[in-house]
Formats: structure tokens, C-alpha cells, sequence
């Protein structure tokens, strides 16, 4: 089970000839993931770590059944690396660039809407099933371990930090998931809480937030509903208003957006808020009882 | 990046909204020539923060006499933090009705949004939400006409007002496109009569799409060191603290200078190195870090791709080449680890495997230094 990615998975990495795609591709693939095709257009022919390379999406789907895409591509042409992976009826399409135009973010996702596909980033680390030996992305592969606990997280190496403790701790994940650091991005913390509720395997949910935006708040209102226990940690306590904390969406705006206001909302929600990422698995543990 | 006001301005202009008659001014003589050419204006200081006019940015000036004296008093200002360098002299309007206009993105919806309001001239925030209106505009097709007139509507326009706001509307809407804008915003957008003025402007365009605007003016509210922080590829944020922090990727960061508060110390920046914690970013970062002169530094890498010896290496490279005169707190985990916790302690340098523990020990380093 888990959720958006398994063992049926079968990857398609566009951009597979560059640096990034063909590094990544080999970790990848020696954490067990299924990628079947890459695309490079003018590549035809090529291979990447035997993994076959094709000029365009169409024909590796047609060629190896591919049903879900990771994208190394430059932010400059993600929105047409995208667009033909969305056209092609492949979901999660997965865009791990960072600097992706906001325009380009947004005519994304709409044509995502239309053609009911997940979009997990852009900016973002991508997404993992431990269980199913399943990853679509660059984590590390060391962190991941089997296990209960759902991963949702704004944030890379945060979520590194918190799925390592926890599954040092004994916790194993069903799935993680990035969702990306930008202002726009595919997925949100309640599509993928939804998900969470729904999976039987899943008997816990982490929510690793930061400050900006109103996500989070949105989930709160959520978790209300949900039957799961939900712990939660948001980063960003000692941001000062008014200055992007390295990611797009990491600003306290006008005053919205803020630490206060997100563990609050949390915590009215039924959510365990941890004060310090090392307190994670601890109240994990608690929940599952 | 924002734009300064006239040039806003400048933009609207050119794309057929009708703004009052100004001139842009860097001398107090300027001004007044300015003042002699348009009559009674307002002489604004040209900065990319709001507020000015209760801060003293904005004078009247009705004799280009009277224009030459604001601009002297107002040229050279510090206004938050920014000195002001450029004043725009803009013709003076008989407002009889202040309105609101903006198109910003929601991202939740993931759509652009149209924020009006009939209760113009004041922040937006602080605008009671019963008089605001807004309409997200759909992804691909656009803004239509329509909706213009609708908006009007709801702001209580009739007649020619209506039709003059619904064609600014379309008009600024063809500025948020072409622009790649994050914000485009009239405020006050001014009924004069029978008219319609912009008689402020913000746009604010997405730094991620400066790269297909060649042409456009590049603005920088930046420090300088931020800048060459940024040249690095690495981004930098100044606080008011005198813990260094250096951490590789946005989140990490955020908790690490979350972890040194929780201990009791304040951190002087946010700096992060890049989620992959390659080598020589890292050594670039740290240098940086080293010239403005922390009590103490920390260190927090969580080695995903990059090997942690690699970067044990980069840094005691910079503790050789440059010396690192402050003590230096370095937390390393990931691939490699124990090799890179190791080697720095070959060196000197203290190495954790725990975060908090790294945090507590740099804050105490910190307190030790400021008491010793």
C-alpha cells in the first residue's frame, strides 16, 4: 500500500543524460526503484546505467509502460519537460528544480487540474517508499526504513534529519513526501494528509512545516477530521518579518505566515507540535501508543 | 525584485494607464525644475519600503521653491535603513475618492488573485475585509473583460468610472503577464473627477523569471554582502545575533538557528550552503562567515549526497589557509560521518553527531567568549 508510489511504479527520468539525471538515476536505482526509460532530446539510442534513452516521452511510454516521471531539467525548460510528461497521462510527475518561474508554476498545475495528474515540487527532494523500495528524487537512500509513520515536509534536509530519527528510533515510514519549498507547488499538506488517512498501512503522519504561507494552516483544519494522530514540527521560530529564509515560500508576509500562528492553528487541530526536531520521535511513539 | 515607484510608474504608463505628470529628481535643484515644469507637486522619496510617508518621505510642495526645499530635506534621508537617493516630483491631485487595485498570486489556489477595494490609500492589511473584493483569474485563458465591469460593480462604479476601472484592470493585468509579476498593485488608485489616476504604483517581478527579461532594470535591496553571498549561489539573511550559522539546505537552517535560541544564544545570520553540501560552497560559506567575525560558529550539515570527509576537508582548508580565530562547532552527519567527525577532531575542531547537543555547545562557546 503506502501512498502515490510502489512497487508498480514504473520510473521515467527526464533529463537522464545530464549530470544531475544521470547520478541521481544510478542512486536511484541502487536503492531498488523500478526506472524503466529517461528522455534526452537528441539522445535516442543512448543508454544511462543500461537504462534506455528515448527523444521523447511518448515513445517511452510506448516502448516500457512508464507511469510516472522524475524530472532533472533545468528550471528554464521545466515547464515543457512537465507539460509533456502531464500530456502523457504520467502521475506523480516530480520536478526537483529549484528557480522555476511563478508563472511557470502556476499554468503547471493547471494543466495538471485538467489532466488529474500529482505534481510533487517544484524544489523539492521528491518522494519515497521505503517499503516498496521505491524513490523518486535525491534523498539520501540511507535515511528510509519500513515502517507506520506517513512523512509530509516542506523542507529537504529537514525531512532528512526527522525520517533519519525516526527510523533510528525504531520508526519506519510508509511514504515520504516533499512537497517543495516554493510559493506554488503541486501537492499540499491536506492532499497528501488525505492520502495518509485513507492508506491502511499508515498508522502515524509527521508534518514537518516552516514559516510563510497558510499550508499549514489549512492542514490544522483538516487533521480535525482526520482519525490518525498527527505530531508536527515547524521551522522557522526565530525568522525575523520580511526576509525569505532561503526558500520562495519562507517569508513572513504582512504578518501572515507566521510561527505563532501555524502552532497554534496546529494544535487546535488535535496535532502534537514538537518544539525541536529531536523531540519527533518521541512523541511519535506516544501517538501510536 | 521590486521596482522603484516611477518606475512602476513608467511601466503603467507605457502600457496605457493614466498616471499624473512626474520627473525624476537627484538633486534638490532638479526638483525644482521639476516643480516649475508641472506646478504644485508631491515630492516623494524614491525607496523600496513602505511606509514613507508617515516616516517624512513625502512632502508638498506648491512653488518649485517650496519643491527644492522638501527635496533637500528628503535627498539623503535614511528611510529604515535605506538612504534615499532619488526623489520623484509628481504632479499634485484633487482626489475625491481613493480606491484599491492589485493582482498578486494566491498560492494556495495556485492561481492569480484580483484584490480591489472602494476604501483605497491605506494598506491593504489593514482594509476591513468586508470592503475588500477579489477574483482569482483562471490558468491558462486569462483575464476577461467581464470581469472588470463585475469588480466595478461590486465597488459601487457606475458610467464612465466603470468602464475606465475595467480597462485599467485589463491593462494591468497585460503588466502582470508580460512581467512575470509576483505583485502588481495601484494604491491609491485615485478618482479625480471624472478620471482615473494611478497615483501610486508597485511591481514586483519574480527573480526566477528575471533570466527572459534581459532588458528589464536589475534593482537590488540588497547588502552587500548579501550580494556576494548571492554570486556564491548561497542565501544569506542578517540577524542581529553573534552566533554564525551555516547549514545546508532552507529548512535545516531555519531549525538550527531555532535549536540556538532554544539554548539561549542569538544567531547573527541564516546561511545556507545549498541542500547538496558540496565541498566548495561550503568553504566559500564559511570564509564569509569568518570575516564577519561571530563570537562562535556552528556548522550543521546533514551529508545527503556529498560526503561528510569531503566536507571535513573544505573546512579545515579554510581553518589552514585562513585561520579561524573564533571556536568552531560543527555538527556532521550522513555519509562518511564517523571519517569527517574524525578529522576535525584531528584539527581541533569539535564535532557532534547531535544536533542539539551541537547547538547547546556552540551557545555556551559563545557565553564564554563574551564573559572571557
Amino acid at each position: 500500500m503506502a501512498i502515490l508510489i510502489d512497487e508498480k511504479t514504473k520510473v521515467l527520468v527526464q533529463g537522464i543524460t545530464g549530470k544531475q539525471g544521470r547520478f541521481h538515476t544510478q542512486q536511484m536505482l541502487a536503492f531498488g526503484t523500478r526506472i524503466v526509460a529517461g528522455t534526452g532530446p537528441g539522445r535516442e539510442g543512448e543508454e544511462v546505467e543500461g537504462v534506455p534513452v528515448y527523444d521523447t516521452v511518448e515513445a517511452a511510454v510506448e516502448r516500457h509502460g512508464a507511469n510516472a516521471s522524475v524530472l532533472f531539467v533545468p528550471a528554464p525548460f521545466a515547464k515543457d519537460a512537465a507539460f509533456e510528461a502531464i500530456a502523457a497521462g504520467l502521475s506523480p510527475v516530480v520536478i526537483i528544480a529549484e528557480h522555476v518561474p511563478l508563472h511557470d508554476a502556476m499554468e503547471i498545475m493547471a494543466f495538471a487540474r485538467e489532466k488529474n495528474a500529482v505534481v510533487i515540487g517544484p524544489n523539492t527532494y521528491g518522494l519515497c517508499t521505503p517499503g516498496s523500495r521505491c524513490k523518486m528524487g535525491i534523498p539520501p537512500n540511507t535515511v528510509f526504513s519500513p515502517g507506520p509513520v506517513g512523512v509530509v515536509a516542506r523542507s529537504g534536509t529537514l525531512s532528512y534529519e526527522i525520517v533519519q530519527s525516526l527510523s533510528a528510533a525504531g520508526l519506519g515510514q510508509t511514504t515520504v513526501v516533499g512537497m517543495g519549498g516554493d510559493r506554488v507547488v503541486g501537492v499540499s499538506f491536506v492532499d497528501i494528509l488525505k492520502r495518509f488517512e485513507k492508506d491502511p498501512e499508515t498508522r502515524a503522519v509527521v508534518l514537518v512545516g516552516e514559516i510563510g504561507g497558510t499550508a499549514e494552516e489549512e492542514a490544522a483544519e483538516f487533521i480535525k477530521q482526520m482519525t490518525k494522530p498527527v505530531v508536527a514540527y515547524i521551522a522557522g521560530r526565530s525568522a525575523p518579518p520580511g526576509k525569505r529564509m532561503g526558500h520562495a515560500g519562507a517569508i513572513i508576509e504582512r504578518g501572515r505566515g507566521t510561527f505563532e500562528s501555524k502552532v497554534k492553528a496546529l494544535r487546535e487541530g488535535g496535532a502534537q507540535v514538537a518544539s525541536m526536531p529531536w523531540e519527533v520521535p518521541d512523541l511519535v511513539k506516544q501517538a501510536l501508543g | 525584485m521590486k521596482f522603484y515607484e516611477y518606475m512602476a510608474k513608467d511601466v503603467l504608463r507605457r502600457h496605457g494607464i493614466p498616471i499624473p505628470p512626474g520627473r525624476l529628481a537627484t538633486t534638490p535643484e532638479e526638483a525644482e525644475a521639476a516643480a516649475r515644469e508641472i506646478g504644485p507637486v508631491a515630492v516623494k522619496a524614491q525607496v523600496l519600503v513602505g511606509g514613507r510617508g508617515k516616516a517624512g518621505g513625502i512632502k508638498l510642495a506648491e512653488t518649485p521653491e517650496e519643491a527644492r526645499r522638501a527635496a533637500e530635506a528628503i535627498l539623503g534621508m535614511d528611510l529604515k535603513g535605506y538612504i534615499v537617493e532619488k526623489v520623484y516630483c509628481e504632479g499634485k491631485l484633487d482626489i475625491d475618492k481613493e480606491l484599491y487595485l492589485g493582482i498578486t498570486v494566491d498560492a494556495g489556489a495556485k492561481r492569480p488573485l484580483v484584490i480591489a477595494s472602494a476604501s483605497g490609500g491605506m494598506d491593504i492589511e489593514e482594509v476591513p475585509e468586508k470592503a475588500i473584493v477579489r477574483m482569482h483569474v483562471p490558468v491558462p485563458w486569462g483575464l476577461s473583460p467581464y470581469m472588470g465591469r463585475q469588480l466595478a460593480r461590486r465597488l459601487g462604479l457606475t458610467g464612465s468610472l466603470a468602464g475606465q476601472f475595467a480597462d485599467i484592470l485589463m491593462r494591468l493585468w497585460t503588466v502582470f503577464r508580460s512581467y512575470d509579476a509576483e505583485l502588481v498593485e495601484i494604491n491609491p488608485l485615485a478618482i479625480v473627477g471624472e478620471r482615473i489616476i494611478a497615483a501610486d504604483a508597485r511591481l514586483n517581478v519574480d527573480d526566477d523569471a528575471l533570466y527572459r527579461h534581459p532588458d528589464l532594470p536589475r534593482v537590488s535591496e540588497a547588502t552587500e554582502l548579501e550580494k556576494k553571498v548571492r554570486e556564491l549561489g548561497l542565501a544569506f539573511v542578517q540577524l542581529d545575533g553573534d552566533i554564525g550559522i551555516m547549514a545546508n539546505g532552507a529548512g535545516i537552517n531555519m531549525a538550527t538557528l531555532d535549536a540556538v535560541k532554544h539554548f539561549g544564544g542569538e544567531p547573527m545570520n541564516f546561511l545556507d550552503a545549498g541542500g547538496g553540501s558540496a565541498a566548495e560552497p561550503t568553504a566559500q560559506a564559511l570564509e564569509l562567515l569568518v570575516e564577519k567575525g561571530p563570537k562562535a560558529i556552528l556548522i550543521n550539515i546533514f551529508g545527503g549526497i556529498t560526503r561528510c570527509d569531503e566536507v571535513a576537508k573544505a573546512i579545515i582548508r579554510v581553518k589552514e589557509e585562513k585561520g579561524i580565530p573564533m571556536p568552531l562547532v560543527v555538527r556532521l552527519v550522513g555519509t562518511n560521518e564517523e571519517q569527517g567527525r574524525a578529522m576535525l577532531r584531528e584539527h581541533g575542531i569539535e564535532a557532534f553527531r547531535s544536533m542539539a547537543e551541537a547547538a547547546r555547545k556552540v551557545v555556551e562557546l559563545a557565553r564564554g567568549g563574551a564573559n572571557g
